[in-house]
């Protein structure tokens, strides 16, 4: 019984602790794909933003100034993106693929005087504060980008439905005729759109450098940033879902680690696969025929 | 500027025409530069890891102040057909006739495939079990018995932790990884026999967040000491130190990143093995093809104590490693049983660290919860 306490408490901690990468490129992309594109580059700027925000926080002793600063920098890149993808005949997932090899070979080459030092990192809001036992104070330790994070899928949320700009994004992510007959700026919303999307992966990014696990190497993202795409599909491009499918993700991942610890030690590569396969099996349970993709923007690239 | 770059072009055409005649006639500086040794490195990942591949880098950056040698180096080369690339170009382009892939999966077989292929070339793998019946005349491996490390690094452990749990994170259950393990646990063991060690398998060289992750569930149980065997320890260290919990030290001196936590650590000193092989080569013999050698040979050393260790710890540590400094030590003596109760090594048998059968390990013993399937 308490083997099992241990399992979710630690899967509830992971869900707080891993989840937050995840939710910031999901609403990313979501916001990118809402406009009619598909940017993959959104992993090269997750990586470039943890690079970024590191080394930011070493030079200038201020984690804050940090985050600014990847949020800036995957700006530019996806700015970039967006720009390049404006001009006709180009293919935006190629495009995108493309910047995420960019994105992260920058952030390598720069990055490599930044893998040695400590920087300061954002201290985490302690709302376990009151309990006794370390195990779930530490659970309950919460970075202020989650809780930013959260804050950020609900006012895009409220954003697309009520927002004379959100209603603008939509219709050019759904109708480019439409959106013409308008006379809507189409390529500038979306590359507003895109710019503004890789900014949060960006600040994704600098959460794993300056939260959880808190440092700088090559090695730091496992592709959390190509799974973030997944999870967009996952949560039919509606933010709120974002934080529930961010959420599961990181509890999944939490699954293989503490099993082991509490001496279940059968099988920890099926475990380490468990975020994929709870992605999978949520997909097709969900997938109703006929309207698999239902939410999905009409523009976008892999359903035209 | 149109004479200049005539003339910058007829310059650049004599100083051409010039190199061909020095060229043909043999006047080129090349014989000059044939005596120096060209020697390839190459590491699964970044080279300042602070941890496997820095301690091969830092031996690296020694030799490269070493007159008549000259130090190729590549980093982060996956261990697939990539790996093989790298050394065919390093041979080819660059001349390298003295190689050393330094992750466990170059071996078997792209090292091995390209020793086949490039006969003159002599390949040295890190942590490879070499034979003389199988492989090559060319090829060979050397490794250090860290495992010793570890053991001391146990009997550090075992005057820390207060719970009797001590935790070990791992990346794959491979032979040199089992040995760490079950040295660690056996080391504790030493001193209290009731101590366990929880191991956890991340599955992977390097997963930042996933060691985090390891880290904190195992703090979460009441753990308070982990060490580890993954290619870069630093996120491991940090996160220790932040859970307030003890940290012993791999592959090199992580106490920078834990000031108030660590205990000591297993550190490797590749320059020792490097040095041999270079000054063979350059003598004109071929280097060993199974090299060995623990902490009295200078492969391996340990770090500085750190505040978390007592004083009664640091004296146990220090006596232990006197004795193993006299040879013949054996942390693996029977009776020793492994976790599910088989009898591994018999009553009246002592591994000594040199015993090869070490090196084929392929359980955990008794004492550690966790398993290799």
């Amino acid at each position: 019984m308490d083997s099992l306490a241990t399992v979710i408490v630690a899967m509830l901690a992971g869900s707080l602790r891993v989840s937050t990468p995840f939710l910031f490129v999901s609403l990313g992309e979501c916001l990118t794909e809402k406009s009619g594109r598909i940017n993959l580059g959104n992993e090269g700027a997750l990586v470039l933003g943890a690079m970024v925000a590191y080394a930011t926080s070493y030079e200038t002793g201020s984690p804050w100034c940090g985050v600014l600063a990847a949020a800036f920098a995957g700006l530019l890149l996806g700015g970039l993106h967006g720009a390049i993808c404006s001009m006709t005949r180009i293919n935006d997932v190629a495009m995108g693929i493309a910047f995420m090899l960019a994105g992260t070979g920058i952030a390598f080459f720069f990055g490599k005087p930044y893998v040695q030092p400590s920087a300061p990192l954002l201290p985490g809001i302690p709302f376990g504060f009151w309990l006794e036992s370390p195990r779930f104070a530490n659970a309950l330790m919460v970075s202020p980008l989650f809780i930013l994070g959260v804050a950020a899928a609900f006012a895009l949320h409220w954003f697309f439905r009520t927002t004379r700009m959100g209603l603008r994004i939509r219709i050019v992510g759904d109708s480019q005729d439409a959106a013409l007959a308008l006379g809507l700026p189409i390529n500038r919303t979306r590359l507003l759109a895109t710019g503004c999307g890789s900014a949060l992966a960006g600040i994704g990014g600098a959460f794993l450098s300056l939260c959880y696990p808190g440092s700088w190497n090559e090695g730091l993202s496992s592709g959390q940033g190509l799974m973030a795409v997944a999870l967009v599909v996952f949560a039919r491009w509606n933010p709120i879902n974002c934080v529930y499918a961010s959420l599961l993700f990181g509890a999944a991942g939490a699954l293989g680690p503490s099993l082991q610890t509490v001496g279940f030690t059968w099988g920890y590569y099926l475990f380490y696969a468990a975020p994929y396969v709870v992605t999978l099996v949520v997909l097709i349970i969900t997938a109703k025929g006929g309207q698999s993709l239902r939410g999905m923007p009409g523009q976008l690239s892999i359903g035209r | 500027m149109t004479s200049d770059s005539l003339i910058s072009r007829r310059t650049a055409l004599t100083g051409l025409g010039a190199a061909g005649f020095a060229a043909t006639t043999g006047l080129s500086t090349q014989p000059a530069f044939a005596k120096d040794l060209t020697v390839g490195f190459i590491y699964v990942g970044p080279k300042d890891d602070y941890g496997y591949n820095q301690a091969h880098a830092e031996a690296a950056a020694v030799l490269k102040k070493m007159p008549g040698v000259k130090i190729l180096e590549e980093e982060k080369v996956p261990e697939t057909d990539d790996v093989s690339k790298t050394m065919e170009s390093m041979i080819k382009l660059d001349g390298a006739s003295l190689m050393f892939p330094t992750s466990f999966g170059y071996f078997d077989p792209y090292m091995l495939k390209m020793a086949a292929k490039y006969k003159d070339v002599q390949f040295r793998h890190c942590g490879g079990l070499w034979s003389k019946d199988k492989h090559p005349m060319n090829t060979g491996s050397y490794f250090g018995y860290i495992g010793m490390g570890q053991y001391l690094n146990g009997i550090a452990a075992a005057h820390a932790t207060k719970s009797k749990k001590i935790g070990f994170i791992a990346a794959k259950p491979i032979p040199q990884v089992l040995i760490n393990i079950n040295s660690f646990a056996l080391g504790a063991k030493s001193v209290d026999p009731s101590i366990t060690t929880t191991v956890i398998f991340t599955g992977e060289w390097s997963m930042p967040v996933k060691e985090a992750e390891a880290a904190n569930s195992l703090a979460d149980q009441g753990i308070d000491v982990v060490t580890c065997h993954v290619d870069g320890p630093k996120v491991i260290m940090e996160t220790a130190e932040r859970r307030k919990i003890f940290a012993c030290g791999y592959h090199a001196d992580q106490s920078k990143l834990a000031p108030k936590g660590y205990l000591t650590g297993a550190e490797w000193n590749w320059i020792t093995v490097y040095k041999k092989f270079i000054a063979d080569t350059q003598a004109g013999k071929a280097p060993g093809n199974f090299v060995r050698g623990g902490l009295a040979e200078g492969f391996v050393k340990m770090s500085p104590y750190g505040p978390g260790l007592s004083p009664a710890g640091r004296k146990a540590v220090d006596t232990a490693k006197a004795e193993i400094l006299k040879g013949g030590f054996s942390v693996f003596k029977g009776p020793l049983k492994d976790n599910k109760g088989n009898m591994v090594v018999p009553a009246g048998k002592a591994l000594v660290e040199t015993a090869v059968e070490l090196e084929s390990q392929n359980y955990l013993v008794e004492g550690v919860l966790g398993s290799i399937g």
